[in-house]
């Protein structure tokens, strides 16, 4: 196996165009599982490690290599709830946003977050640059993305006006160290539009339109209303019965999680 | 003619908890594992386990693995040396499978290479085609067929007797997973004369031995199986593994192999804990008096028998609890399917029958409108009495009401929780607040035989020898992790007044049965058999030397030292071994009756839960313990016993199912097979009664097993208290909460 460790996004980039197959390695915290279950077996990998600029956080770009520990320290308040979600401590030390992005895993805890704030996805090759992928383009699928082969993800890229009013939850069968069965972001932006963005219940992370336009401007909805929009989350998710929880609870938990978000939000 | 110890105590005796002598090791990671064990030459092996539940094999063949550069040897079941089934008390088990396979994983050829990675490839290049055969993957559907290993039958006092009160009720216990965080590993090493030593993870060596030696076609003497450093077992290691398969291997190649299985291969690798379908039918009358208790329990063995006749039996034997009843009719059943094989875990059948009881005995008491506690104290058995489905004169201690009143006095815990996220319902990810939450109490009482049972000759030999090193403890008992090795220096410590002691761990050439590590029993068999060795030998030294009394500076006559140690030691050699048995029990008679058991503990749990019932989420918030134990020979060791079994038990209430897809387990790794973390465990208060038993050390009982087994209904007892829902299957997950 080859290993090469660039130490700079220009380098990674370079030597990913040179070789396409080759695996990128930010924390590790998901490609070794793979490795280990055996399904995959890199035999060249990118260490991303010593990449310092991928490690830059700013409020409006996080780079690819910020890891959750760092991120449980940010501003953004509900994506640092959602940080504190991952893993345990040595997990949040070593995984990457930009790993939780690669991914692509509907249950990717920080997937959420991103389609609430309406990230963009910030990728470089060599050949064409920087090119800026919309959060909704860029998650194609299951564990699927829009990166090109030749392409290394270097940020998530953020809109100035990300609502500072946010909040986010996940339940998981036990207390820590799970994987989500539902996770949900809510943000209520300064005109009071509802923005709804649920994980673990779609192939990819999505958002709840109906949801979000039946509560939006509302800063007093009804009981009548919230149970509304806890059916039309509900209705509106799309997920899967599987060995970790089954169609019905994840809708039903959707639902609940998503106006509990909502009523935390119109109370700040 | 002697006295106890008066002039110097030892400070490491019974009663306190010393350090262990494995302790700073395994703080350190310094600890030798199975896993860690390497030897200079030695091949790899690697196993190819069937893709289905149930499968002919219509090809098989080992060309293109043999041919590979770096493998020694590829060995299917034709070269099975001698006997091809194994097992416990029936060997039905193929070595390797032989032309059709039973359950998903089982193995079909092996592998000896010169390294891992070559090992799994040539097991990758092995040519096999098979043909998919239907499982039969369903329990209730085998006992239909009459696809059984065996079927207990219960039939006490007067089927006609009728109660005022009549509670009916379905349960179900899905397959928990022992789950040791140490995997099984073993290294197997040929003796260079046809013979070979076996060093891998296991709860009895003699066992292993006795099984193994068959197979290879060797004599006894040309076997020998070793304990090796153990990261858990709670039943899983008590039927074999791999071990069969490195001794061939081994034997095969000249060379030492090695094999550790990864976390997904541990978990087809060895037995669960059976699954149960149970129904229960109890009448009792107004005054809350049992009157009468029917069951019919069906356990799911899996296809082999292993361990599952006597599961099954334990199962019927304490299916009514620690209560008197006069007309009890079990009917249970050992069904024989393609499900993954069932064997020994922690509770040994008494925790599928304790979950039907004791949700049976909290139905009762809201029928009566009785509080559940009463309910039990009411109808709660004791020494002296009958056995309630066996008849068996209960000998020996059984505090039953002590332990239920001790509970009963315990604290509850505040009613405000704090703020702190990590203490809510859904921890961390932040779903639930306190107005969200619901908090329920729930109480789970047992009885738990110790040791084993049904005219078994159960036995531990203990050498104790002592010598210019100190006091040696001789035994091939294996220590698991649960501390017997410190125990057994206290006990030696605490007869012979001396506190050098060391704990010889010994092959199966060296020592004769120490019997297994299971059933409780270990504290009370190899510790009883340290106790009476000890003793014996004590009386040797004093008769011989003159003295009245023996402490670490030599042997005392009259208050004065009339031998110092060192002249003590060297007029010897000093050495008694003993085989140390318990009051003999006996099989039952066609009707389940008779006395099957040497002795019974009890032990009750109350849970205290929050929860979110609109999630369904649950945090267990505290449990209280009270558990009937003899006596305490190591405070530190007996709490760790009783706070790691009600983890096991909270573990099986809330999260630990083995999920099954027609017979395949689709959550084998530590993703989604969820043991409880941290976050996840209650504040667990214990308390012990102490009653001295009739045959243990110092009147010590055995304390594995009982807190696993109330500690399960205890947390759905608090669920159901909290939410009104039925909850009837184990474990209980969010939906069956949320959406009823
Ligand atoms: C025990 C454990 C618990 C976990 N718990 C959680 C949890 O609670 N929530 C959760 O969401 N996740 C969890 N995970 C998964 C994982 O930790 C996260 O997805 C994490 O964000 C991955 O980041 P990483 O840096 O480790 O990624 P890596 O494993 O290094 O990479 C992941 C994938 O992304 C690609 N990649 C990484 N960086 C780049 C880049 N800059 N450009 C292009 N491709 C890239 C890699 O090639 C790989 O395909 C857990 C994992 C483990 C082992």
């Amino acid at each position: 196996m080859e290993f090469s460790r660039p130490a700079s996004t220009e380098e990674a980039a370079a030597i990913k165009a040179a070789d396409p197959g080759a695996t990128i390695l930010a924390g590790g915290t998901d490609l070794m599982v793979e490795v280990n279950f055996g399904h995959a077996s890199p035999d060249h990998v990118i260490g991303l490690r010593r990449v310092d600029d991928l490690a830059d956080y700013q409020d409006t770009r996080i780079g690819a290599g910020v890891t959750w520990a760092r991120l449980e320290e940010c501003s953004h308040r509900a994506l640092a709830q959602a940080a504190r979600t991952v893993g345990s401590p040595q997990i949040r030390a070593a995984g990457t946003i930009g790993g939780n992005i690669g991914t692509a895993s509907p249950a990717g805890d920080g997937l959420p977050w991103l389609a609430a704030a309406e990230a963009e996805i910030e990728v470089y090759s060599t050949t064409r640059g920087t090119r800026l992928v919309s959060w909704d383009q860029f998650f194609t699928g299951v564990k699927q993305n829009a990166l090109a082969d030749d392409e290394v993800i270097t940020a998530a890229v953020l809109p100035e006006n990300v609502p500072s009013v946010q909040e986010f939850a996940k339940i998981g069968q036990r207390s820590a160290m799970v994987i989500s069965t539902v996770s949900a972001c809510v943000m209520r932006d300064d005109e009071g539009s509802i923005r709804v963005a649920l994980g673990a219940v779609a192939p990819t992370p999505i958002r709840v339109r109906q949801a979000e336009a039946l509560v939006s401007g509302q800063s007093n909805p009804s009981e009548a209303l919230l149970e509304e929009f806890a059916r039309t989350v509900s209705a509106e998710v799309k997920p899967i019965t599987d060995h970790r929880s089954t169609e019905a609870y994840r809708r039903h938990a959707s639902g609940v999680l998503a106006r509990r978000l909502l009523e935390r939000c119109l109370a700040q | 003619m002697t006295t106890a110890p008066t002039i110097e105590r030892v400070t490491s005796g019974i009663g306190t908890s010393p350090v262990r002598p494995d302790g700073v090791l395994k703080l350190r990671g310094r600890f030798a594992y199975a896993s860690d064990m390497h030897i200079d030459g030695m091949l790899w092996g690697a196993t190819l386990r069937s893709p289905f539940a149930h499968a002919k094999i219509i090809r098989l063949d080992i060309g293109p693995a043999l041919a590979m550069a770096g493998v020694h040897a590829v060995l299917t079941q034709e070269d099975v040396p001698g006997k091809l089934n194994f097992g416990q008390a029936v060997q039905d088990q193929p070595v390797l499978a032989d032309g059709e396979t039973q359950f998903w994983g089982e193995p079909i050829a092996i592998v000896a290479a010169d390294d891992l990675k070559t090992a799994q490839r040539a097991v990758a290049a092995i040519d096999i085609e098979y043909e998919e055969l239907e499982p039969l993957v369903d329990s209730e559907l085998a006992d239909t067929l009459d696809s059984v290993t065996c079927r207990p039958r219960i039939r006490r006092g007067d089927p006609d007797a009728s109660g005022e009160i009549v509670v009916e009720g379905y349960y179900e216990v899905g397959q928990q997973d022992q789950a040791p965080l140490g995997n099984e590993a073993g290294v197997a090493i040929p003796d260079g004369e046809g013979g070979v030593d076996l060093h891998a993870t296991t709860q009895w060596v003699h066992e292993d031995h006795a099984q193994i030696y068959p197979c290879l076609g060797l004599a006894p003497e040309q076997v020998r199986c070793h304990p090796v450093g153990m990261g858990g077992a709670f039943g899983a290691r008590e039927d074999m593994s791999m071990h069969i398969h490195l001794c061939m291997l081994a034997l095969a190649t000249g060379r030492p192999v090695k094999m550790m299985f990864d976390r997904a291969e541990g978990f087809v690798g060895h037995v669960h804990r059976h699954p149960a379908k149970m129904w229960f039918r109890h009448e009792a009358n107004r005054d809350g008096k049992l009157v009468k208790v029917e069951a019919k329990i069906i356990l799911d063995g899996g296809p082999y028998r292993a361990t599952s006749d006597v599961v099954t039996w334990n199962a019927a034997y304490f299916s009514v609890g620690p209560y008197v009843c006069d007309n009890v009719f079990v009917d249970a059943v050992a069904a024989r399917t393609n499900n993954p094989p069932a064997g020994a875990m922690r509770g040994f059948g008494c925790v599928q029958s304790a979950f039907a009881f004791e949700t049976q005995m909290d139905r009762l008491a809201a029928e009566l409108q009785l509080d559940p506690l009463q309910l039990r104290r009411l109808n709660a058995l004791e020494a002296g009495q009958p056995n309630s489905t066996t008849g068996q004169i209960i000998v020996g201690s059984l505090p039953t009401t002590r332990v239920l009143d001790e509970l009963a006095s315990m604290p509850l815990p505040p009613e405000a929780t704090s703020d702190d996220p990590r203490h809510f319902p859904g921890g961390t990810g932040l779903t639930t607040t306190g107005a969200d939450i619901k908090r329920g109490v729930g109480y789970g009482v047992t009885i738990k035989n110790l040791a084993f049972s049904e005219g078994f000759d159960d036995y531990a030999d203990v050498r104790v020898v002592l010598n210019d090193t100190g006091v040696e403890v001789h035994t091939a008992a294996i220590e698991v992790g649960q501390g017997l090795v410190t125990v057994l220096q206290q006990i030696a410590r605490s007869v012979l007044g001396i506190e050098q002691v060391n704990v010889v761990s010994n092959d199966t050439s060296r020592i004769g049965s120490a019997g297994s590590t299971s059933a409780s029993r270990q504290t009370q068999m190899t510790g009883g058999g340290a106790y009476h060795a000890a003793t014996a030998l004590r009386e040797e030294i004093l008769e011989r030397l003159g003295g009245d009394d023996l402490t670490n500076e030599g042997v005392w006559s009259e208050g004065s030292l009339v031998a110092t140690l060192p002249e003590v030691v060297a007029a010897g050699p000093w050495e008694h071994e003993i085989r140390f048995r318990h009051p003999e029990t006996f099989p039952p008679d066609e009707n389940g009756q008779g006395d099957m058991h040497a002795g019974f503990a009890v032990a009750a749990h109350r849970a205290v839960v929050d929860v979110d019932q609109e999630l369904g989420l649950v945090r267990v918030v505290q449990i209280d313990t009270v558990q009937d134990v003899g006596r305490v020979l190591n405070p530190d060791a007996a709490v760790g016993q009783i706070e790691g079994g009600t983890m096991q038990g909270v573990g099986l209430a809330v999260l630990e199912e083995l999920v099954l897809d027609r017979g395949r387990i689709v959550n084998s790794n530590f993703t989604d097979y969820l043991l409880p973390t941290f976050l996840d465990a209650p504040h667990i208060e214990v308390r012990f009664v102490e009653e001295p038993d009739h045959w243990g050390p110092f009147g010590a009982k055995g304390i594995g097993e009982p807190p696993t087994i109330s500690a399960t209904p205890a947390v759905v007892g608090a669920i159901r208290d909290a939410t009104g829902r039925a909850l009837t299957r184990v474990p209980v997950l969010p939906q069956d909460i949320a959406l009823g």
